[in-house]
């Protein structure tokens, strides 16, 4: 049993040699030494970086958090949604209702936000109990259609067609995050939400982190891997599959609710189809049932337009004023985005994260190839 | 009565392009268990290439209707081949997402080789009416009503009296006793990917006829005729049909009552209708009005 429990020595580094080695949220050195690292580009970030590639970022860890949730339900418990655009939707009119119209501070609404994404979560999961696979991408599809409905329609909270303005206050005590100032140094609006966003992204992996080691985790992973089996060993389906989704959407409507104070604006065409598209493909990209993979794809995802359109001149073929021929950069963002989606499914499906996995081996037996 | 009778004939003439759609997906479905999200972009392709080889090269109507058919045909088997034959074995969601993809990639290059603008596809058709007592029906919905009933009667005929019919329905019910009997895996799916392109032109031709009806976007409806395949069942091209006239009908009749009679479900409802219809059915039928009942008890 002492030796089931026991932790690694520090003659073997990095060997997992009992059950407490792996259930260690983080196992090696090298985790430890990226967690400093992470640390220190959060805390330096908003000083080296313009506000421009920070609101890229900012945008970029909105992302992660949505993408962390989707992972939640897609990569560990294997239900495959195409929903998860109307999630984010509604944590955004949740944040712009409870943040603007009564004026709560920012706990609140953040929390509010979380609360009616569960919620939410909590009445379509079981719509998706019987169904799996193709099955449940349609419905999930047909969700997003009849969210998007919704929002367009319930104008008192929405605004409609025309979206509506979110003026959420981001203060918590004295730190104002549109605003910040600390010791006479003051950022711009894009470095303040910079460090709110990011404090947010590791709050929710490590929560994430930690909540596959439990019980209900390892649940969640035993329904992904095989749910008949699943169910034999004790497993409750029904149960665990709706707490994947109340998680996942409640993840999501945070995200949404940090989208719609970033960008102090928000429209209900936003929360479509391709919306959810792009969370499923930062968890492809990334590689999914990993906690840095969706983050890995939020970063990627989110930045590569931007870089297209900065180097939009210089890359040939691409028409950057109206009447040049060539494809827009609209067009050549959109056939990358598939292509992208394509390659990494075909050529690395576990996606960045298992890019950086193989290079770790690579090194650890070099100079031997295995 | 007259509006009522009107809204069904139109509702039928919208559902028998979302069968036609439907079908495509129903093929591929049986034969290797994926949904071809790209369809939509096929049926978009094919419609283009119609046009090419009527508008830019001066081809008959029908000389061009049979050219889209081939080439979607082609496109179809060399998706198959390059990509879905190498996610063999694969999640099916990692499948789901490659065709995803395919979807962009698609769309870019359509808008990149016929650009942006809606075209005339130049169809004999055009705005011609054929007037029923008090009904006015148009000769293109004709023609789309009748092009579903004889495709999925040439459906029905190939997998009951043909030889590749009958071993894509035994790749369907087990693809390694169909490979032990000697059937050739390979050559069906491919064989279901081509059926599928082919009927996918025929699809976005009925969708492009009309003055100015050729747009990139086109290939949308496929969307809506996600929840028409579902009613179904995937696996019935029957029911595909049948899910299609359903989803059809009952959303021009919610465009022409829903705003007088339920105002409250909010401006622009037929929209959603295909999918509120699809939730519906699938919480009392999961599999669909006609698709194949997987025992399981979970």
């Amino acid at each position: 049993m002492t030796a089931l429990l026991r932790r690694s020595d520090s003659a073997n580094p990095g060997m997992r040699q009992g059950h407490l080695d792996s259930v260690a949220l983080f196992s090696t050195g090298w985790k430890k030494f990226g967690l400093l690292l992470g640390l220190a580009i959060y805390l330096l970030g908003p000083l080296m970086l313009s506000d421009f590639q920070l609101s890229v970022i900012d945008y970029a860890g909105i992302a992660a958090i949505g993408a962390i949730g989707l992972n939640v339900l897609t990569g560990y418990t294997g239900q495959i949604s195409l929903g998860h655009g109307f999630f984010l939707g509604a944590g955004a009119f949740t944040a712009a209702y409870f943040g603007g119209n009564l004026d709560l501070p920012l706990p609140l609404w953040l929390a509010a936000a979380a609360v009616v994404g569960a919620l939410i979560g909590l009445v379509i999961g079981p719509f998706a109990l019987r169904l799996k696979g193709s099955y449940l991408a349609i419905i999930t599809l047909g969700l997003v259609f009849l969210g998007q409905h919704i929002f367009e329609n319930w104008k008192s909270v929405t605004g409609g067609l025309s979206g509506r303005a979110v003026t959420a206050p981001v203060k918590l005590g004295p730190v104002d995050f549109a605003n910040l100032d600390i010791g006479g140094k003051e950022f711009s609006r894009e470095g303040g939400y910079f460090y709110l966003i990011w404090a947010v992204v590791a709050l929710v992996a490590l929560l994430v982190k930690n909540l596959m080691r439990t019980r209900l985790g390892r649940a969640f992973q035993a329904v992904r891997d095989r749910d008949a089996a699943a169910e034999v060993i004790g497993v409750r389906l029904a149960r665990t599959k709706v707490m994947s989704f109340v998680v996942s959407s409640s993840l999501a409507a945070v995200a949404g609710a940090l989208y719609g104070s970033f960008q102090r604006f928000v429209n209900p065409e936003e929360f479509g189809l391709f919306l959810s598209i792009e969370f499923v493909a930062m968890i492809v990209i990334g590689g999914a049932a990993t906690i840095y993979g969706p983050v890995l794809g939020a970063l990627f995802i989110t930045a590569v337009p931007f870089l297209i359109e900065e180097w939009s001149d210089r890359i040939p073929g691409v028409a950057t004023e109206a009447g040049e021929t060539g494809i827009t950069v609209f067009a050549l963002n959109q056939a990358l985005f598939g292509l992208l989606i394509i390659g990494f499914l075909v050529l690395e499906p576990r996606g960045l994260a298992a890019l950086w996995a193989r290079i770790k081996v690579y090194f650890l037996a070099w100079p031997f190839s295995y | 009565m007259n509006d009522f009778l009107q809204l069904c004939f139109a509702g039928m003439a919208l559902g028998a392009r979302y069968a036609l759609v439907a079908l495509g997906f129903v093929v591929i479905h049986r034969a290797t268990g994926v949904i071809n999200f790209a369809q939509g972009s096929i049926v978009a392709l094919g419609a283009y290439f119609a046009f090419n080889a009527h508008q830019t090269w001066g081809l008959p109507f029908l000389l061009a209707a049979i050219i889209a058919v081939a080439g979607c045909a082609v496109v179809g088997i060399i998706v198959e081949r390059l990509l879905l034959r190498k996610m063999s074995g694969q999640p099916v969601f990692s499948v789901i997402m490659i065709t995803i993809g395919l979807l962009f990639v698609i769309d870019q290059i359509i808008t990149m080789i016929w650009g942006q603008d809606a075209q005339n596809l130049g169809d004999p058709w055009g705005i011609d009416t054929v007037e029923a007592g008090e009904i006015v029906l148009a000769v293109v919905d004709l023609w789309a009503i009748g092009l579903a009933f004889l495709v999925v009667g040439a459906f029905f005929l190939f997998f009951r009296y043909s030889s590749t019919g009958l071993a894509m329905r035994a790749v369907a019910i087990d693809e390694e006793a169909a490979m032990a009997r000697g059937i050739s895996v390979r050559r069906v799916v491919a064989t279901a990917w081509a059926i599928a392109g082919s009927v996918a032109a025929v699809a976005g031709i009925t969708l492009a006829s009309g003055p100015a009806a050729l747009r990139p976007s086109v290939g949308l409806i496929a969307l809506a005729a996600f929840p028409a395949m579902i009613l179904g069942g995937l696996d019935s091209p029957l029911g595909a049909v049948l899910g299609g006239f359903i989803i059809g009908i009952t959303q021009t009749l919610t465009a022409g009552y829903q705003p007088a009679h339920a105002s409250w479900l909010g401006q622009d409802f037929q929209s959603v209708t295909p999918y509120a219809v699809m939730i519906l059915i699938l919480l009392i039928r999961p599999h669909g009005l006609f698709g194949t009942k997987e025992v399981e008890r979970l």
